[in-house]
């Protein structure tokens, strides 16, 4: 590729039209990443509101207001909108669109039109399952189990799945756009080596979204044609087979929980090596471990149903198979530690949150371990435990992650610097308040809560009052950032162009970049940590 | 914003090939994709019929064999009418572009005309596997099963082939308007391997459907 220079192309891609129609009509990846962000945020409050209300539930023993008919559609609802609507897309989908062409020296993904409609299919699927969540609700929990959720279930189950059916075509766009745009988009020098381990990781998730979610979507098609009609391909009674629902489901769903963190794991990657001002420890280690999660995760669905009654042989397979996906992780890890070490760390926000990221991704990732373990799993199978290790790796993993991407991008998307100080408050309130809230849950699924249930024995209550004085904390903790941040577009400090001293092409061009994203094509002659050839690069 | 910065370049390539094969890979990735949308089906589907042998073989001799065996026909020749369009087209003859399109709706037009009149049979023999079934006895449960994924195959199939349809009546407009008259092709090729994937999944569809089973 030659150099191309494009003079008339210097104005702030925010500034290039500012009517809803040049909003809503966009092709400019960094419009649609803004459109998607505003989304998503509405999202992860509205499934915020709803874990709210559990917690305030939970509060006591035989449940403080609702009626479990009104608390098992508070937990769908939270699920369903926490999963597909906010996490599958947070961080891949929102943060990706905006950054991985500037990564890349590219001016746009290669289909800027296709991004666009996966926005709107996104949307025309967040509003078929708001309509279903708010008509009356959902009671089947996040997994669909057949047959309660085709012949038992209560409410709009077919709305709520024809909208995960309908967003699950926008991340396949989406992944598509990815994948195709990493291998034909690159800037010249920009070999596969150099490239930033958030794009590999990126490309891995991507991975998954076209080969994973495909199979979801024929499984969602077959649920909702026997919901339809009441014939039987899952219900036992109508001559179906149930396991095989959940065999196709964790195909899926297992990968996706893999969408749900591989691209934290390339967020704390970039983040390290700049606050650490320091070379990427084991760069080939990190990024081939994030492919080879991408594929092990197809393998390790069946740790879902140990208990299910599938042959002993496939658990023990799946078993051994899940402890190979520690493997990656565990080198991630490892690798981020020599990456920190003898480092001139510096705590900026987004440090912090990247820091409490490897600390609670860790903990997620060991108590995967024991999960794994198929004595272990008997006991633990649908207690607190699980909600404990999956949202340690969700939520203390990913939504830091996010948070931590959302203010160390934030510079380069909106221009402003938002206020350093409150935003490590909030990064260590949240860290705080996380640990509150799920660490007693650990212990109480290891005593034996079953998880899913609106009242509990007493002897639970002291543990299930501190984890909702952690929901507290935690809540406040997540409204800073929608406060501050909103500020900062308005009165932040204009942010540089490149506020972190990092060496990625993305800061190569202004805060916030030309519609275009560069006026000459950069070429690329080194790594994106090269730190020790860049002293005079401090700030 | 769709600025171009030479025919038919979005601003974000160095030129048109470089532009032409990445719209060519987006498809093929797609394409991928719908491997795995219609693999999971066939799949599921394999797997019950291994549980289930006898009721999937009762089921599957109701099948219509002409129909779906005229079918396979017709989208094979479509396929192979469609490919000479590109064909004529890369020698700059848009007229039989435009013919050979047209050729290939019609076809796939008889297909879905067929489809609709198998089912309208499938249904007034009870075959649908919801209500009342043509299939009693201990076979039933297997049979009825075997009719849900048949329906959901073919459904899913149709649909396709009309959006099909409809992206070949597409470009069969662009050759009118003289959209390729400058040799560049990209849209009639990656609707090309749309239509031929759309026509493979009939080759994988048929035996599974008509064959298995029959004896
Ligand atoms: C070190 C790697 C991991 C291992 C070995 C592992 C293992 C397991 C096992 C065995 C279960 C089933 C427990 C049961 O239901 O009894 C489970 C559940 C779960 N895991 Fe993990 N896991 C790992 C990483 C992750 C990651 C990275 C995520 C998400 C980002 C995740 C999310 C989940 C979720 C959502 C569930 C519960 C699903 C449900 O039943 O609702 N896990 N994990
Ligand atoms: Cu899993």
């Amino acid at each position: 590729m030659s150099q191309i220079v494009l003079p008339q192309s210097q104005i702030s891609y925010l500034s290039d039209g500012v009517s809803l129609r040049s909003w809503l009509l966009t092709t400019d990846h960094k419009r649609i990443a803004i459109l998607y962000m505003i989304s998503i945020t509405a999202f992860f409050f509205l499934g915020g509101s709803a874990a709210a209300l559990i917690r305030y539930n939970l509060i006591v023993p035989e449940g403080m207001i609702q009626s479990a008919e009104t608390y098992n559609r508070l937990f769908t609802m939270h699920g369903i909108i926490m999963v597909w609507f906010f996490l599958v897309p947070a961080v891949p989908v929102t943060i990706g669109n905006f950054v991985v062409p500037l990564m890349l020296g590219a001016r746009d993904l290669a289909f800027p039109r296709l991004n666009l409609a996966s926005w709107y299919l996104f949307m025309a699927g967040g509003f078929c399952a708001l309509y279903a969540l708010f008509s009356g609700g959902v009671d089947t929990g996040w997994t669909f189990y057949t047959p309660l959720s085709s012949n038992y279930a209560q409410g709009h189950v077919v709305v709520v799945v024809m909208g995960i059916f309908i967003s699950g075509f926008s991340t396949i766009a989406t992944g598509i756009n990815f994948i195709i745009t990493i291998h034909r988009l690159r800037a010249p020098g920009l070999t596969w080596y150099r490239l930033p381990v958030f794009i590999w990781s990126l490309y891995s998730t991507s991975i998954i979204f076209v080969l994973a979610t495909p199979v979801l979507a024929i499984t969602l098609l077959l649920l909702m044609f026997e919901t339809l009609f009441h014939v039987g391909v899952f219900d036992p009674k109508l001559g179906g087979d149930p396991l095989l629902f959940q065999h196709l489901f964790w195909f899926y769903s297992h990968p996706a929980v893999y969408i749900m963190i591989l691209p934290g794991l390339g967020v704390v990657s970039e983040i390290i090596p700049v606050f650490a001002r320091k070379e990427l420890f084991g760069y080939k280690f990190v990024v081939w471990a994030s492919v080879s999660i991408a594929i092990i995760a197809f393998f390790v669905w069946g740790h879902h149903m140990f208990v299910s009654g599938q042959s002993l042989f496939a658990s023990v397979l799946f078993s051994m198979l899940s402890y190979f996906v520690a493997v990656p992780s565990a080198i991630k890890v490892f690798n981020w530690l020599g990456t920190l070490h003898k480092g001139r760390i510096r705590f900026d926000a987004p440090m912090i949150y990247a820091l409490g990221f490897i600390g609670l991704f860790t903990m997620g990732g060991i108590t995967g371990l024991y999960l794994a373990a198929l004595a272990a799993d008997v006991h633990l199978h649908d207690t607190y435990f699980v909600i404990a290790h999956f949202h340690y790796i969700m939520v203390g993993g990913m939504v830091s992650a996010y948070f931590a991407a959302l203010h160390y991008w934030w510079p380069k998307i909106t221009g402003k610097m938002y206020p350093e100080m409150i935003a490590r408050a909030a990064a260590l309130l949240m860290f705080l308040g996380f640990n509150l809230t799920f660490f007693p849950q650990y212990i109480l699924g290891y005593l034996g809560m079953p998880r899913r249930y609106h009242a509990y024995p007493p002897e639970f209550q002291v543990l299930n009052v501190l984890s909702s004085a952690g929901a507290t904390i935690l809540a406040a903790a997540y409204l800073l950032p929608l406060f501050y941040l909103t500020y900062s577009i308005f009165r932040g400090a204009r942010a540089p162009a490149n506020p972190w001293g990092s060496l990625g092409l993305e800061w190569q061009t202004p805060s916030p970049p030309f519609t275009k994203n560069f006026v000459v094509t950069p070429t690329v002659t080194e790594g994106p940590y090269a730190f020790s050839k860049h002293e005079t690069f401090d700030v | 914003m769709s600025e171009e910065v030479a025919p038919h370049t979005h601003f974000q390539y160095a030129d048109a090939r470089h532009q032409a094969e990445t719209a060519l890979s987006g498809m093929w990735l797609f394409l991928a994709s719908e491997v795995l949308f219609f693999g999971g089906l066939i799949v599921a589907w394999t797997f019950c019929r291994h549980w289930q042998p006898a009721g999937f073989d009762a089921g599957s001799r109701e099948t219509v064999l002409w129909i779906g065996t005229v079918n396979l026909f017709l989208l094979i020749s479509s396929s192979f009418v469609y490919s000479s369009g590109l064909a004529f087209m890369e020698a700059g003859n848009a007229k039989r572009l435009i013919q050979c399109c047209v050729a290939t709706m019609a076809i796939g037009s008889l297909f879905l005309l067929l489809k609709f009149y198998e089912w309208h049979i499938d249904i007034s023999e009870h075959l649908f596997p919801a209500g009342p079934f043509k299939i009693n006895g201990a076979d039933a449960g297997g049979a009825r099963m075997f009719w849900s994924f048949y329906f959901v195959a073919t459904a899913l199939h149709a649909a396709h082939m009309i959006v099909g349809v409809g992206l070949v009546g597409w470009i069969a407009l662009q050759a009118r308007r003289g959209a390729f008259a400058d040799g560049w092709l990209t849209p009639v090729e990656v609707i090309g391997l749309y239509w031929s994937f759309v026509d493979i999944v009939w080759i994988v569809l048929y035996p599974i459907i008509y064959l298995v089973g029959r004896e």
